[in-house]
């Protein structure tokens, strides 16, 4: 069969040609630029490849400018330890040892909304084929899911969709899944959220980069083959807003392959470990145009490639298609001409199919042929990097004025003890807050030997050397209701919150990733969300001393005119010299003191018990302070050196009840615990001493024989602490003047929620 | 004392395996699927994974891997064989234990700390417990329900060739509450569990005394190398 390609050569014999720039997502004016670029008009070819390439996806047009200040608003103190930054696929830290780690969230949404299964596996895929990208092992993966209202009829089928293709997708890789958050609301409804983090170890000398800097080296593609999945599902699918009418594009979502991606990830690394391989770049969004560009462009160099030689399962294939693919479990390696026979025994042993595209040259030009004829003949930076850069418009929310004006505060509160065990129970039994083991037993987070935290524990941590202990935590957060009131001070809130949760499980903060949800950026008051969230991020990593090493931003999340909440999901690792030293987040023996550090202010607004008892959203979000984050990490660090914790959790949506709660649940262990002490100290009353999100708060039990040092600890660190309860082996939790509770109620209580919506 | 541990494609807990053998204090040998050679090892565990993607039937496609003919063979001659999970679903497809594993019953994948009874400690994966024994084992698969004819289980049952057994949650539908086989010589077990997740204290099941301090799998690994001693 004979395809009619639209050649260099024709585009300079028809420059007048009408072409589908609207359709394949491109403004006027950029349509313009790339004919000023090329000094002709493009071919359909270069039309595809640059349409994908500058979509919003991949280009990051909107949110360039804002993203630039993650670079600069850092100390030399900051970056010391980043061995790659922003820009690259995944950035890569130095954690000692020899030892390197790399860790990156991204998102899936729009393809998780119409295929769920599919749009949540490729998901897991996609992000740990980025850190495999950079020289190193994926170690464990985590997600970061948001629903529509559970009572919705369309929510059991998304839940159920995107579980189980994580599920699928994640066990059969082999990677632990340590942990996540899952969040239902009903402004996700016909958008949800399906964020997908993966980290990666590495030694330092195996750091792999995306580029083609040799000429002569070879570009080979290696992996799947190439079919017609996910045909500009970049540009298309996720540039664009769903209507009301529906999805209609559904073959545009990629379909994925785990264990194909597992043969990738170990041929891959045997191919490192040989050192075969000059440059490596994943095959993901914009597939194949994405890959060739990208190599030559960040390697000052070019390229030539055979087209007709990619491998296909399916022969029909256009050019433009082939370009366009985004066909899973692909990767191109830039391989030097002697290192071929080595390549091509590697690939063999793990059956992996392969095949030579071409090779590298020193001209900066990407030459793309199809059998004799030239489709592509472009700059390959202009395609790749200096795409398009908007300075959109901003505008101060009509509404935000009125929604912050609407305070919590002045909600009815309960006046019996009898009301507030009702309300204790509707908030932990709440679908937000009740235990998402449903979930999460799902996942294999044992597999790989090295976990040695995961869920429900305040952070996941995996061993990085089994000689030393050392280790990295992980936690990410994101709470888009406070995020709605303040987007400044929400996305600081949320770095708190993983920055607190690191440190309560023993490990020292040291670098933040985020994967950016907003609604569409051509709405200006979306803009200014954009623009606040990322200043609140910026400040506050400077504040804290640790940098941004990467990160993603969707946009385009909203459902006709209606945004989601901003949901800027940050992602916070931190290292532990011995993952022995972990500190779980429940109790586990009876007789140790509990201890709340931190203090306690009347902060009702955008809370769990404003949301479950009054169906409310208004106000302002609790203040935070990351000065006393840091020093409440810094107290952390240095009371577990001596051994002084024996649980930790932080107080977050909930307050101190939920804190109680998971913790006494955590191990089956009872307590008695009073907040009488609070209330005065603090001067609240007892439904913001329960129900509070006051930041800067933890949930610490002590073994009595070091009370007498911890509580030294805190007071010459200035930490107010509070010895609130004692754990005791009634099974049973009393919280004095209030509630009590079998553990058997707690665990109905807690847990039965979620299977019973989607069991 | 050497014991291989083999790798298909898609195998996951190889490594794991491998650490397992390292800690009861053996030499792990990496067998791979294509090569039939068995490296003189005194024994062999195919780990758990997705062998070949799981793709046709669990274990069916690696079940006929050239390193598995070698493997039968040896079997058949005594050598110690244990099948976690995946591999207990190949040893089924090979034959070498009867019956079969289907979907679990509530159609999820699940990752659980599982608790099981020791039924029989007359084999070279098992004798180091005590009989009736309560281990904890984690425990993760999507198909893991064991299933079989009328007469294969009442055989099983009658020859004492059930190896473990659920305690408190039947986690997958399995009859009988079938956790775990033996052959009728003792050299070949299978289970769903993972007793290699159970081995090193910090990185296995939570127990009453401490989170994720649990070795009960440690025992399957010191049995070999007692029953190789005593061979």
């Amino acid at each position: 069969m004979s395809i009619a390609v639209d050649t260099t050569k024709e585009a300079e014999n028809t420059p007048d040609k009408a072409q589908p720039w609207n359709e394949l997502g491109l403004k006027q004016e950029e349509y313009d630029r790339i004919k000023e670029i090329l000094d002709r008009r493009p071919t359909s070819a270069e039309l595809a490849m640059y349409s994908v390439m500058w979509s919003e996806h991949c280009s990051y047009k909107s949110s360039k400018i804002y993203l630039r200040q993650f670079g600069e608003k850092v100390t030399p103190e900051m970056t010391k330890n980043l061995m790659v930054g922003m820009g690259e696929n995944a950035g890569v830290v130095d954690i000692g040892e020899g030892w390197a780690v790399t860790f990156k969230v991204e998102s899936h949404n729009h393809p998780s909304y119409i295929e769920p299964f599919q749009g949540a596996a490729t998901g897991v895929g996609g992000i740990v084929r980025d850190i495999l990208t950079m020289g190193a092992r994926p170690i464990a993966v985590m997600d970061q899911l948001r629903f529509g209202a559970v009572d919705h009829p369309d929510t059991a089928r998304v839940v159920n969709g995107v579980v189980s293709g994580i599920s699928f997708y994640g066990n059969c890789l082999g990677l632990p899944n340590i942990g996540g958050e899952t969040v239902f609301d009903k402004v996700y409804q016909g958008n949800p959220l399906v964020n997908a983090l993966s980290v990666g170890a590495l030694r330092h000398e195996d750091l792999k980069l995306a580029k083609a800097s040799n000429p002569g080296d070879l570009v080979i593609l290696f992996g799947a083959r190439t079919g017609a999945d996910g045909i500009g599902g970049v540009s298309v699918l996720a540039s664009e807003t769903f209507d009301s009418e529906g999805p209609s594009r559904r073959p545009a979502v990629q379909v994925g392959d785990p264990f194909a991606e597992k043969v990738l990830i170990e041929c891959a690394l045997e191919l490192y470990a040989a050192q075969v391989v000059a440059g490596i770049q994943d095959l993901g969004g914009a597939g194949l145009s994405c890959a060739t560009s990208e190599l030559a462009s960040n390697g000052n160099a070019g390229m030539r490639v055979q087209l007709k030689n990619v491998l296909l399962r399916d022969e029909s294939l256009t050019p433009e298609e082939i370009l366009m693919s985004e066909s899973q479990e692909r990767m191109m390696a830039i391989v030097p001409q002697k290192d071929l026979q080595a390549f091509t025994d590697i690939v063999t042993k793990h059956e992996v199919e392969f095949s030579v595209m071409g090779e590298v040259i020193s001209e900066p030009r990407l030459y793309i042929l199809w059998g004799d004829e030239e489709i592509v003949n472009v700059p390959p930076r202009t395609v790749a990097h200096d795409g398009p850069v908007y300075e959109r418009p901003v505008a101060y929310p009509s509404w935000i004025d009125a929604l912050n004006a609407n305070s919590a505060a002045t909600l009815p509160r309960a006046n019996s003890a009898e009301e507030l065990k009702k309300q204790i129970s509707a908030i932990v039994s709440s679908p937000n807050q009740a235990s998402k083991s449903w979930i999460t037993d799902q996942y294999d987070h044992y597999v790989g030997g090295n976990t040695a935290l995961a869920m429900p524990d305040d952070s996941g941590m995996v061993r990085v050397s089994e000689e030393s202990g050392l280790g990295v935590a992980i936690a990410t957060d994101a709470n888009g209701k406070y995020c709605q009131l303040d987007p400044y001070q929400g996305t600081q809130l949320a770095l708190a919150e993983s920055y607190r949760n690191v440190a309560a499980s023993g490990a020292s903060p040291m670098a933040v990733t985020n994967c950016l949800n907003f609604g569409s950026p051509e709405n200006p008051e979306v803009m200014w969300q954009f623009k606040q969230s990322t200043a609140g991020l910026a400040d506050g990593c400077l504040e804290l001393g640790i940098p941004v090493t990467g990160g993603n931003v969707s946009f385009y999340n909203q459902t006709g005119d209606v945004a989601i909440y901003p949901t800027p999901v940050v992602g916070v690792l931190g290292v532990i010299d011995d993952v022995a030293r972990r500190i779980p987040s429940g109790w586990q023996d009876e007789g140790n003191n509990i201890y709340l550090l931190g203090i306690t202010r009347d902060e009702l607004d955008g809370s769990a018990w404003a949301e479950t008892i009054h169906d409310h959203l208004g106000g302002k979000p609790p203040l935070v302070s990351l000065k006393n984050e840091k020093a409440l990490a810094e107290l952390m660090l240095g009371a577990n050196l001596q051994g002084l914790i024996a649980s930790a959790h932080d107080l977050s949506e909930g307050g101190l009840a939920q804190a109680i709660i998971e913790s006494s649940l955590r191990f089956g262990v009872g307590a008695r615990i009073w907040l009488n002490e609070i209330m005065e100290r603090d001067n609240v009353d007892l439904t913001a001493a329960l129900f509070s999100e006051s930041t800067g708060r933890m949930l610490i039990s002590v073994g009595r024989e070091d009370d007498v040092k911890f509580v030294g600890l805190c007071e010459a660190r200035n930490i107010p602490v509070l010895r609130i309860g004692v754990t005791d082996s009634t099974k049973e939790l009393i919280i004095q003047d209030v509630a009590s509770y079998t553990m058997d109620e707690l665990t109905r209580t807690h847990e039965g929620t979620i299977p019973e919506l989607f069991g | 004392m050497k014991i291989g541990v083999v790798t298909f494609p898609g195998t996951l807990d190889d490594r794991d395996a491998k650490r397992a053998v390292r800690l009861a204090g053996a030499e792990p040998v990496s067998l791979w699927h294509a090569d039939k050679d068995l490296h003189k090892v005194d024994a062999v565990i195919l780990p758990g994974g997705f062998s070949f993607g799981d793709y046709l039937r669990c274990g069916a496609i690696a079940a006929q891997a050239p390193v598995m003919e070698t493997i039968i063979d040896a079997a058949y001659g005594g050598l110690p064989v244990l099948g976690i999970c995946n591999g207990f679903q190949i040893l089924v497809e090979a034959n070498l234990l009867p019956g079969g594993l289907i979907r679990n019953e509530h159609q999820h994948f699940i990752c659980r700390d599982q608790k099981l009874i020791v039924e029989n400690v007359d084999t070279a994966w098992t004798n180091q417990f005590t009989l009736g024994q309560e281990i904890t084992i984690p425990l993760k698969n999507g198909e893991g329900g064991y299933i079989a004819k009328e007469e294969t289980l009442k055989e099983l049952e009658g020859e004492g060739l059930i190896a473990f057994r659920y305690s408190e949650v039947n986690p997958n539908g399995s009859f009988n509450n079938i956790a775990g086989l033996r052959n009728a010589k003792g050299n070949v077990v299978g289970l769903m569990p993972h007793p290699e997740h159970a081995v090193e204290p910090g990185f296995g099941p939570d127990t009453d005394k401490a989170m994720r301090s649990g070795v009960d799998g440690l025992n399957f690994f010191s049995s070999v190398i007692n029953w190789m001693v005593k061979a």
